[in-house]
């Protein structure tokens, strides 16, 4: 039972970090409609960034944090003018493809930026783990779960609450109605984006801290298609359940499994888990459904 | 207020909808456009609001005129900012928002501090609106659909409402209702009011003066009271003759023509 506890408990810590990952998802989904595949890499180019300002220049962490937020708005600002904005309109599919060509872009450029080896991103957070009734829980855990909920509940309320944010999602609902009622669509766009970059920059040094930046970093993209699939592509609340859900599973799973098969059950698990609520529930489980009027 | 010279509307450069349409909506009135299904009604208000742009139209010739400035060819955020609002045929609402969110980016033009007041102006108007504020916009029902399309118009305090066929496929009670809050926004709150009509019974009893617009012309124009008593009109777009009820289809179509054109 307390080996089952403490799986669950880990899992679900790092499920809160995936739910910040897919925040950034759900963010660009939610405002523009488009599927980003390059979430992961962009965590990965925000660790690089982190890494390099603490690491190589020294910078004191308050900066290297600014700078690597700062340094992530521009590259998602960027994208979006560069990539994204050209293709407004066309099939999604479109959309889909320059993403995952952006995807493999970022792959290259981070290392041949910053160059390929294994970076640390050192927090000042004690290592010694505490033990919270029998259980076992590291410090830079409970500030980088404290950390993504946080952030989670920021968007979420931006979104729900904020003039800003409702427009936001009109604009997602339909941008013909939303420019006829003089609401820049571009701008809105654009604002995703950088939103996006900002989560992308603090998923970036919580998991550069956790896992160390290389190129590998990027892999915790692909948690982000069983989260948002759970959760529903467009719900905020859904990606923090999602992630809870994918991050408990897999963490259970592997504690139990991997012993008899050597390992990897986390990197099949999310999906098993994602093809069946994809048959159950096609909309995810926050997802809306799309109303047909006939 | 608005003044239509002459203006042709063209699609992706090559197909011409419009031919040449002349129109005035004098400021304070309600100015009916009505005519059959695709004779260029939609285009026109689309042209006057900038979508046209949206599908790759463009004003070829002719002008745009609001408040003494040229306003063709703009883009639709620019015309709405002037406070020209086009509510849209098939009540296009953001469905996946609430009522009052819908409402509360209708005012996205508006400062902050009016929202209040715009929310209870529009409430006013459409108590029904008000019941069902918090449930998804998708889920209400046709007609009052179309009072959300034409409350969140009115959140941005509109000079000029373009309405496009706000009775398409509603029920004759509902049209009836919404007909009854669009002669209320002109005569208590001065909005002036292009409204765009298959129902031209409805149109001709509503409006000051009438437009009668047929394959991307105007065929005819007139104070309502008179168009009403046109013959043709009677005819064509009331479906009331001296021989009693006629369709449509059953006319020869030169006769018309002779009439109108000649
Ligand atoms: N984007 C477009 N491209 C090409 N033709 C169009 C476009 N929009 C409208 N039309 C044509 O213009 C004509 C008038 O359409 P519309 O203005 O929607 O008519 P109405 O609103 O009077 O029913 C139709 O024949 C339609 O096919
Ligand atoms: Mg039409």
């Amino acid at each position: 039972m307390d080996f089952f506890l403490q799986l669950l408990v880990n899992g679900l810590m790092v499920g809160a970090l995936y739910a910040l990952v897919a925040l950034g998802f759900v963010l660009i989904y939610k405002a523009t409609d488009a599927i980003n595949f390059a979430q992961g890499e962009l965590v990965m180019i925000g660790g690089f960034i982190v890494a390099v300002l603490l690491g190589s220049y020294g910078f004191p962490l308050v900066v290297a944090v600014a700078g690597t937020i700062v340094a992530m708005i521009v590259l998602a600002f960027g994208v979006e003018r560069m990539i994204l904005r050209p293709l407004i309109g066309r099939p999604v599919i479109a959309v889909i493809m320059a993403t995952i060509g952006l995807a493999s872009i970022l792959k290259g450029i981070g290392p041949l930026l910053f160059r390929a080896e294994t970076k640390n991103v050192p927090l000042p957070i004690p290592d010694a783990p505490l033990f919270v009734s029998g259980l076992l829980i590291s410090p830079i855990q409970i500030v980088a779960v404290a950390i993504s909920l946080i952030f989670l509940a920021l968007f979420g309320s931006f979104f729900l609450r904020s003039r800003i944010g409702i427009a936001m999602r009109a604009v997602a609902d339909s941008q013909q109605v939303a420019m006829a009622m003089g609401i820049s669509v571009e701008r809105y766009f654009a604002l995703a984006w950088a939103m996006a970059g900002i989560v992308s920059a603090i998923g970036g040094i919580i998991w550069g801290n956790l896992l160390g930046v290389d190129v590998h970093l990027s892999l915790v993209g692909l948690k982000v298609f069983p989260v948002v699939i759970l959760g529903g592509l467009d719900s905020i609340l859904g990606a923090v359940v999602g992630g809870l859900i994918v991050g408990g599973v897999e963490s259970v799973a592997a504690g139990y499994i991997d012993p008899y098969v050597g390992g990897g059950t986390k990197d099949f698990i999310p999906y098993l888990l994602m093809i069946v609520i994809l048959m159950i529930r096609p909309y995810g489980l926050f997802g809306k459904e799309i109303i047909e009027r006939v | 207020m608005l003044t239509l010279v002459n203006m042709e509307v063209m699609f992706w450069g090559l197909i011409l909808v419009l031919k040449g349409i002349s129109l005035q909506v004098r400021t304070g009135s309600v100015t009916t456009l009505i005519g059959a299904n695709g004779a260029g009604k939609s285009t026109t208000l689309k042209a006057i609001s900038g979508l046209i742009k949206l599908e790759r139209g463009e004003v070829t010739r002719g002008s745009i005129e609001f408040d003494g400035q040229k306003i063709q060819n703009r883009y639709p955020e620019d015309i709405a900012r002037l406070g020209i609002v086009y509510v849209r045929e098939g009540r296009r609402i953001f469905d996946e928002l609430t009522p009052e969110e819908n409402l509360l980016v209708g005012s996205y033009l508006r400062p902050r501090g009016e929202v209040e007041e715009g929310l209870e102006r529009v409430y006013h108007y459409f108590p029904r609106l008000k019941e069902r504020r918090t449930i998804r916009a998708g889920y209400l029902s046709g007609g009052e659909q179309q009072m959300l399309a034409i409350g969140s118009a009115l959140m941005a305090k509109p000079k000029l409402l373009l309405l496009d066929e706000p009775s398409l496929g509603l029920a004759p009670l509902i049209v009836v209702e919404i007909f009854e809050i669009i002669r209320r926004l002109n005569q208590e709150e001065g909005v002036t009011i292009l409204l765009v009509e298959q129902n031209a019974r409805m149109a001709l009893g509503l409006a000051d003066y009438g437009y009668v617009m047929e394959n991307g012309k105007i065929v005819l124009d007139a104070p309502a009271e008179k168009l009403k008593e046109d013959e043709d009109v009677r005819e064509f777009y009331l479906g009331l003759s001296k021989a009693g009820r006629k369709s449509f289809q059953d006319v020869k179509s030169y006769r018309r023509r002779k009439r109108w054109l000649g």
